[in-house]
């Protein structure tokens, strides 16, 4: 029961720190959403940190290592630091001061300002919405096989059907129902302070299931040497991964320019300054929280654990610490890294339909504030109870789908960092751009779903050996190229709005 | 002063695209060894190159940072004339 009650103890302080948040709430649509611009440095690292990690960066990270070894780390990890920092800052700030200076809350606004185009923002809309929400689904389903992995055997009276184990809708249904109560009451705010606590604990979760697995396997050096005598391929790349594997992998982690759950984050920042700390010191959070990680999956592989590759991390804790802390910390731990990004998206959904659907149809002053906040409360609602109901009858190769969203929005950063960069940019460039992205994406995503419809395997599929976020990528920039050369520059008022002097300092 | 600083900022962009190489480490891709008695070459090489990333952009952000940012973004500079936007 000891788990259990760490689970509830934690579940509680996060409730708690939501409402807390509550009591700074200022009453204003824009508190609601972006905190009224109030977030500073260290909030915003933790939130933009534990936004961009999911559960895979403890379960998946070890399992992952386990079956293909430490080039998991320079594949996923270490892109992914140079490149999301390299994103905050290229495009973070810049989003930052012209959503903060223009008032944009969403990023169909900006992009309908920016190109000039009702039409761009009906099609990105729903493209970026269909992105989102297998996203979310894979948090809530991953939520619910964790948890069910972690408690085998604890309840056998009150779940028999699942050998004791808390049953996969039970954890979706409270943890919907955690994250609905502190965005609900919160806004943006509540997000943010619940993502600071849930980053704190997951980092924490890893560094100590690292150092009491290490001790028990009697030591690092032990651990490891044990792994290159049994699985020593898990120690190099040689034959796991590919060359161009792991250089087109520098792609995906571009997809944090187009998230629209961290472009609303960016606009939580008090300043500009906030972001300097983000810029710094999220490529040392990846690593503290991967790098205990991937030891402990290619520890396992040393150590004969036999276990499915998500379930390698609990089975570790299970079989070599037998603490009911430990348990109970990790499932908390989990919990903690998929709930920091699912508030965060579920907030970013209620805010889209709010400010792009109903307000922009409406016209702004149809709604006071007041009114505005309880149509995101009652979006937000709506969402939760979708996906939850999504989760319990979820689609094959759910988990597959992850990759692929991070693809799409990987492939429709050119976008993002053209609206910024280049003045020549135009309407048709990027409307043109986007439907090449989306048509090229469903073609290869087809592509891959009948593949492993087919063989029932579950390796990625790779195009003459390159990840295929690497074609999308390359089909979305010529388009966007060719036919902005090709058309109609923007407005010279449009290109004032945008590329003022002051935004020089930063590379354009 | 000015050309000292337009020099810090092409370094600081040098070594971002040094990084971008560099992360590519083909010279170790079997090996094996392990550092410090625990750590696989090549997770250590890595872990190296995530405390490189943090080292380089705390470089940007000294030497290269958009000072003008802020006063653009609680409209203290006159250059931009259009209207507010339509929610």
């Amino acid at each position: 029961m000891i788990p259990i009650y760490i689970i509830c103890g934690y579940l509680l302080l996060l409730l708690g720190l939501g409402l807390a948040s509550n009591h700074f709430f200022r009453g204003t649509a824009k508190d609601y959403f972006v905190a009224s611009h109030s977030i500073g440095p260290f909030m915003l690292l933790m939130s933009i940190f534990g936004t961009t990690m999911t559960a895979f960066a403890l379960v998946g990270s070890t399992g992952k290592a386990y079956t293909t070894g430490i080039g998991v780390y320079g594949l996923m990890a270490s892109w992914s630091g140079l490149i999301h920092s390299a994103c905050f800052f290229l495009i973070g700030i810049k989003l930052w001061a012209i959503g903060k200076r223009y008032g944009y809350v969403t990023q169909v606004q900006f992009f309908r300002e920016r190109f000039e185009s009702e039409m761009l923002g009906r099609i990105l809309f729903p493209v970026l919405v269909l992105l989102v929400i297998p996203y979310l689904l894979i948090g809530i389903i991953g939520a619910g096989s964790v948890m069910r992995g972690l408690t085998v055997g604890t309840f056998a009276e009150a779940f028999p059907a699942t050998n004791g184990a808390i049953p996969p809708w039970l954890t979706g249904a409270v943890i919907c129902a955690v994250v609905l109560t502190y965005v609900f009451w919160g806004g943006v705010r509540g997000a943010v302070w619940a993502n600071t606590f849930q980053t704190l604990v997951f980092m924490g979760t890893g560094i100590i299931a690292f150092y009491m697995i290490a001790k028990a396997l009697g030591g690092a050096g032990a651990a490891s040497q044990k792994a290159l005598e049994v699985a020593p391929e898990l120690l190099a790349r040689e034959g796991k991964i590919g060359h161009l594997q792991f250089l087109t992998y520098c792609f995906v982690p571009l997809s944090v320019g187009m998230f629209p759950h961290l472009f609303q984050h960016w606009l939580t920042a008090k300043s500009a300054k906030s972001f300097r700390l983000t810029c710094v010191a999220h490529p040392i959070c990846i690593m503290i929280v991967w790098i205990p990680c991937i030891l402990i999956g290619i520890w396992a592989a040393g150590n004969g654990i036999k276990a499915p590759p998500n379930a390698v991390l609990g089975r570790m804790v299970s079989e070599l610490v037998h603490s009911p802390y430990l348990t109970g910390l990790l499932i908390a731990g989990v919990l903690a890294a998929i709930m920091s990004s699912l508030d965060s998206q579920f907030m970013c959904l209620g805010t889209m339909f709010t400010r792009d659907v109903v307000q922009h149809h409406f016209g702004e002053n149809r709604f006071n504030d007041q009114q505005t906040i309880w149509l995101a409360r009652g979006f937000i609602v709506f969402i939760v109870a979708v996906t939850y109901v999504l989760s319990l009858f979820p689609p094959p190769h759910v988990f597959d789908l992850g990759v692929w969203c991070f693809s799409g929005f990987a492939s429709l950063f050119p976008l993002a960092f053209a609206a910024v960069y280049w003045r020549r940019v135009t309407k048709a460039g990027a409307i043109s751009s986007l439907l090449v992205t989306v048509g090229v994406w469903v073609v290869l995503f087809t592509r891959d779903m009948s593949a492993k419809g087919k063989s029932g395997g579950e390796d990625e599929l790779l195009v003459f050996g390159m990840m295929p976020v690497a074609i999308i990528f390359g089909a979305s920039v010529l388009t966007l190229v060719v036919v902005s050369l090709l058309t109609q520059p923007p407005s010279r008022n449009t290109i004032n709005k945008f590329f003022p002097e002051a935004l020089k300092g930063l590379p354009s | 002063m000015h050309d000292s600083s337009a020099r810090n900022r092409r370094l600081v962009w040098l070594a971002v695209g040094l990084l971008f190489v560099l992360h590519h480490d083909f010279w170790w891709w079997g090996t094996t060894t392990l550092i410090l008695g625990f750590l696989p070459i090549g997770l250590a090489y890595h872990l190296l190159f995530s405390v490189a990333a943090g080292c380089v952009w705390f470089a940007m952000v000294k030497f290269a940072w958009p000072s003008h940012v802020e006063e653009f973004a609680d409209g203290k500079t006159p250059d931009v004339k259009a209207p507010s936007p339509k929610p």
